[in-house]
C-alpha cells in the first residue's frame, strides 16, 4: 500500500466509527495529538491526588478517611491506565514524567487551586469529578481503542467519586450554621474553576474541529459546559446552596440555563504557571520522582540478582 | 553497565490477564510496569482488581507477546468468509423438526 492508501484506509475507519488499535497505521498528527491528550489526562490524575491527599490525615472520621484513601488510590490507578494507553503510541513512561516535570506536558489547571477546608473534599468530588465525568463519558467511544478501554474502566470508577463528594456536601449543608457556611464557601470557590475545566469557549478552541473528526473529542467545550450547568443547578438546589452566578437563569426558549462568563484571564494565567499552587504541585511531583529513583534502581538490581541466582542454579 | 545507563533503565512493561471468576477464562485487562513477575502480580492486584474484578492473575512481559500484523488481516481471515456452511443456520430444514 502507498502512504496515500494508508491514509484512505484510516479515513474510512473514521467514517465507519471503527476503532484504531496500537499496531494500525495512523497519521503522525493523530498520534501526536493523542499522546498529548492522553498524557495530559494521565498527569491530571496523578497531580489530582495531591489536593485530596492533603486531607487524608485530617478527615473528620474513620469512614471518611477510608473513603478518601480509596478515592486517591483510584486516581493513581486511573493515571496508570492512561500512561499505558499513551505508551502504546510509542512514548515511554520516563519521557512522560520528564515532560510533566519540565512543564512541556500539562495537567488540568483545576489542580492548581488549594483545598483549604474539609468542605473542599465535598466540592471537588461533586463539581470537579462531576465535570471530569461529563468530559470523560463521551471518550469511552473515542476512536483509539486503548484510550477508549481505559476510559470505560475510569468512568465506572468515577461515579463513586462524585457521589461521595455530594454526600459530604449534603452532610455539611444539613449540619450546623457554620458547616453550611463552609459548604457554601467551598461552592463559591470551586464553581467557576469547574466551568473552566471544559476548556476555552469554542470560538477560541482551534483544534476542536480536527479532534471531533478524529473522535478524540465528541462534543465541543461549550456543549459540555452547558450540559454541566444544566444538571448541576438542580443538584445545588437539593443541597440548599446558592450557585455564585447572578446571571444564572432558566431560559424557556432554549430549554437551558443561561449563565455568566468565567474569568478567562484567570484561566490563561494559571495555564501560564501563575496559579496559587502551580509551583507547589510540580515541586511535589519532582521531589517524589527524584526521591523514588533509588527505589526504582534497587528493585531492578534485586530482580537482576534473583535472575542470575536462578540461572546459576539451573546451570 | 555504567551507573548512569542503569539509572535510565525503565522497569519492563507487563501485560495483565485476569480471571474474573472460577470457570471463566483469563481476559486481557491492561498493562503495567514492574521490576519482576512477583511485583507485576502485586501491582496488577492493586491496579486492576480494586473492586473484586478477579480471582486469578496472569502476567506476561509485553516483549514476549507476538501479534499478527493488522495489514495481513485480509490474507489471514478471508478464507473463512466464504465458508458459511460451517454455521448451523446455513441448513434449511423443516420447521417440524425438533431437538436439533
Amino acid at each position: 500500500m502507498t502512504v496515500h492508501s494508508f491514509q484512505e484506509h484510516f479515513d474510512e475507519k473514521m467514517d465507519k466509527d471503527q476503532a484504531i488499535e496500537a499496531k494500525d497505521w495512523m497519521p503522525d498528527d493523530y498520534r501526536k495529538t493523542l499522546i498529548r491528550q492522553i498524557a495530559q489526562h494521565a498527569h491530571s490524575e496523578i497531580v489530582g491526588m495531591l489536593p485530596e491527599g492533603n486531607w487524608i490525615t485530617r478527615a473528620p472520621n474513620l469512614r471518611r478517611k477510608a473513603i478518601l484513601l480509596a478515592k486517591v488510590q483510584d486516581e493513581a490507578g486511573h493515571g496508570l491506565y492512561l500512561y499505558s494507553a499513551a505508551e502504546s503510541l510509542g512514548i515511554s513512561r520516563d519521557d512522560m514524567m520528564e515532560q510533566l516535570h519540565s512543564g512541556k506536558q500539562k495537567y488540568s489547571s483545576i489542580f492548581n487551586y488549594p483545598t483549604i477546608s474539609w468542605a473542599d473534599m465535598g466540592a471537588v468530588g461533586w463539581l470537579v469529578d462531576g465535570a471530569a465525568i461529563m468530559n470523560q463519558v463521551p471518550l469511552c467511544r473515542t476512536s483509539y481503542g486503548p484510550y477508549a478501554r481505559a476510559m470505560v474502566r475510569i468512568c465506572k470508577e468515577e461515579s463513586f467519586h462524585q457521589r461521595q463528594g455530594y454526600e459530604i456536601m449534603l452532610t455539611l449543608a444539613n449540619g450546623t450554621e457554620v458547616q453550611k457556611k463552609m459548604a457554601q464557601d467551598s461552592l463559591n470557590r470551586w464553581w467557576w474553576p469547574s466551568l473552566m475545566m471544559f476548556g476555552p469557549p469554542d470560538a477560541d478552541s482551534p483544534h476542536t474541529e480536527q479532534s471531533m473528526r478524529w473522535r478524540i473529542k465528541r462534543f465541543t467545550n461549550d456543549e459540555l459546559r452547558q450540559r454541566f450547568v444544566d444538571v448541576t443547578v438542580e443538584q445545588a438546589r437539593i443541597l440548599g446552596l446558592t450557585i455564585p452566578d447572578k446571571d444564572l437563569k432558566w431560559n424557556e426558549a432554549t430549554g437551558h440555563y443561561d449563565f455568566g462568563t468565567p474569568d478567562w484571564n484567570e484561566f490563561y494565567n494559571i495555564l501560564k504557571g501563575n496559579g496559587p499552587c502551580n509551583k507547589e504541585r510540580l515541586d511535589t511531583r519532582r521531589k517524589a520522582w527524584e526521591e523514588g529513583q533509588w527505589v526504582r534502581e534497587a528493585a531492578l538490581a534485586y530482580s537482576d540478582k534473583r535472575r542470575q541466582r536462578k540461572e546459576k542454579k539451573a546451570a | 553497565m555504567s551507573q548512569k545507563a542503569d539509572s535510565k533503565r525503565e522497569w519492563p512493561l507487563w501485560e495483565v490477564f485476569i480471571r474474573s471468576k472460577a470457570g471463566l477464562d483469563h481476559k486481557h485487562a491492561g498493562s503495567l510496569h514492574a521490576a519482576d513477575a512477583d511485583m507485576a502480580i502485586e501491582n496488577a492486584r492493586d491496579v486492576y482488581t480494586r473492586r473484586m474484578e478477579g480471582i486469578s492473575i496472569w502476567v506476561v512481559e509485553s516483549k514476549y507477546i507476538h501479534a499478527s500484523d493488522p495489514g495481513d488481516a485480509e490474507i489471514l481471515y478471508e478464507p473463512a468468509n466464504d465458508k458459511i456452511y460451517r454455521h448451523p443456520t446455513f441448513y434449511n430444514l423443516p420447521d417440524e423438526l425438533t431437538h436439533m
